[in-house]
């Protein structure tokens, strides 16, 4: 007879640390890592017709100390180290996995958060617990190892989330100033210097990497625009501690129709342009999603493009 | 945990120069078009390419992709090895597809 057992409430007190007034951003970790993040989903596993001799030359290659025993993704039982000795013992090396195996199992659940993991490993005195699924299916071994190793890679985020929301602040003198760069027709050889620039310049500042990437990417879009499309013009950046808003100013020869320009995937760009891995119909689109304010105005003159991206906007969520 | 030393040890992989060996890789990128690239690629990524140039370093360095594969045999030019080595970018050759490249970093990064 197979049984698994499933515990929920009744060992939730056996995680090492209390929960009513630990650290928040330690109690949100063990809560909401779930143990399919943790696991292992690689499994090496055995049919339950496999001898137990198949199973300890398994051990020994794959350097193992438990196998699950399964029928398809179904999980039949486990059959470890302290079950080859004992077969060894007494002479039944040569019998099926099936004859021997341990199915009176504990199982987790892979949507569980890790807390029970942690609890689990407490109340029982198993180096490893299987996973299911909703399904029922094996879907990962976890070990204590695993629960280390994610906790510390977790904590390791957190924590340094922490140190950088503690460290930013705006120092208004530096901020303030206009930046703006010439940019020339088909110049690659110089292009997305304007962009590094303005990188350098919010790394230099502090500001959080989110923000900076934003900024970066439209920054680059549309200083590439001004070399790819028009026949040169100049980049714009505006520092204030609220907001950085990026203007691009070409000498045309304009957009024809700028609704289309702003559609994923259109692009005008020739072969060439496109062998060197721009024109992808991605340029506005991209500048768009990433400003909180844009606006465009085109005519054979030229086209001026305005990207404001808040500095200040949902810190703690941008952090 | 990997790192983009670890990569640089993938059978048939030549680094064609390393920038920051200790650097964190969590996640890859795959594509040829550097506004897409943009737009997709996430931070301490790898991005896999075929884009042999110096602006493939410029969109590494702002979306903060810590290694770029150039593949199906593609070679750096010493303007683009000069920019990632300005920018900490690390560059490895292979004469693996896209696919393939894909497919042997996706397994590094445990996601097979």
């Amino acid at each position: 007879m197979i049984s698994f057992r499933l515990c929920y409430t009744k060992f939730m007190q056996t995680i090492p640390i209390n929960t009513y007034n630990s650290p928040a951003v330690v109690l949100e970790l063990i809560y909401q890592i779930k143990i399919k993040d943790a696991m292992t989903k690689n499994l090496i596993t055995v049919e339950e017709n496999a001898s137990l001799r198949e199973i300890q030359n398994l051990m020994k290659e794959k350097m193992l100390t438990g196998i699950p025993i399964v029928n398809g993704k179904h999980l039949l039982g486990i059959i470890s180290v302290d079950d080859i000795i004992q077969a060894l013992d007494f002479g039944y090396i040569k019998d099926v996995a099936s004859q021997h195996m341990t199915k009176n199992l504990i199982v987790l659940e892979d949507d569980m958060p890790i807390s029970f993991a942690i609890s689990y490993f407490d109340r029982f005195k198993f180096h490893r617990f299987p996973v299911l699924n909703k399904n029922k299916e094996l879907v990962g071994m976890i070990t204590n190892r695993d629960i280390t190793n994610s906790l510390l890679m977790e904590l390791n985020k957190a924590v340094a989330n922490l140190e950088k929301k503690q460290s930013f602040k705006i120092d208004k003198k530096i901020i303030n100033q206009v930046q703006s760069f010439t940019v020339k027709k088909h110049d690659f050889e110089e292009a997305g210097y304007a962009s590094t620039q303005i990188k350098k310049f919010l790394k230099k500042t502090g500001f959080p990497a989110k923000i900076i990437r934003r900024a970066a990417i439209a920054c680059y879009e549309l200083e590439m625009n001004i070399v790819v499309h028009s026949e040169g013009g100049e980049i714009i950046a505006e520092f204030s501690p609220e907001e950085l808003v990026i203007t691009a100013n070409d000498c045309g020869p304009g957009i024809k129709d700028v609704n289309l320009a702003l559609q994923k995937g259109w692009s005008t760009a020739d072969e060439w342009i496109r062998s060197l891995g721009f024109g992808a119909g991605m340029g506005l689109p991209n500048v768009q999603s990433v400003s909180d304010d844009f606006s465009i105005t085109s005519s054979k003159e030229g086209t001026c493009v305005v990207s404001t991206i808040k500095l200040t906007k949902q810190l703690d969520e941008e952090v | 945990m990997l790192t983009v030393e670890k990569v640089c040890e993938l059978k048939g992989y030549k680094c064609a120069l390393m920038g920051n060996s200790e650097d964190e890789i969590t996640s890859c990128y795959t594509g040829d078009l550097l506004s897409d690239v943009m737009g997709n690629a996430e931070e301490n990524s790898a991005l896999i390419t075929i884009q042999a140039h110096k602006n493939t370093i410029a969109v590494a360095s702002l979306v903060g992709i810590r290694v770029v594969v150039l593949c199906n045999g593609r070679t750096s030019p010493d303007d683009m090895k000069k920019a990632a080595k300005e920018e900490g970018v690390t560059i490895l050759e292979t004469k693996d597809n896209q696919f393939s490249a894909s497919w042997k970093i996706a397994e590094l990064l445990g996601l097979k």
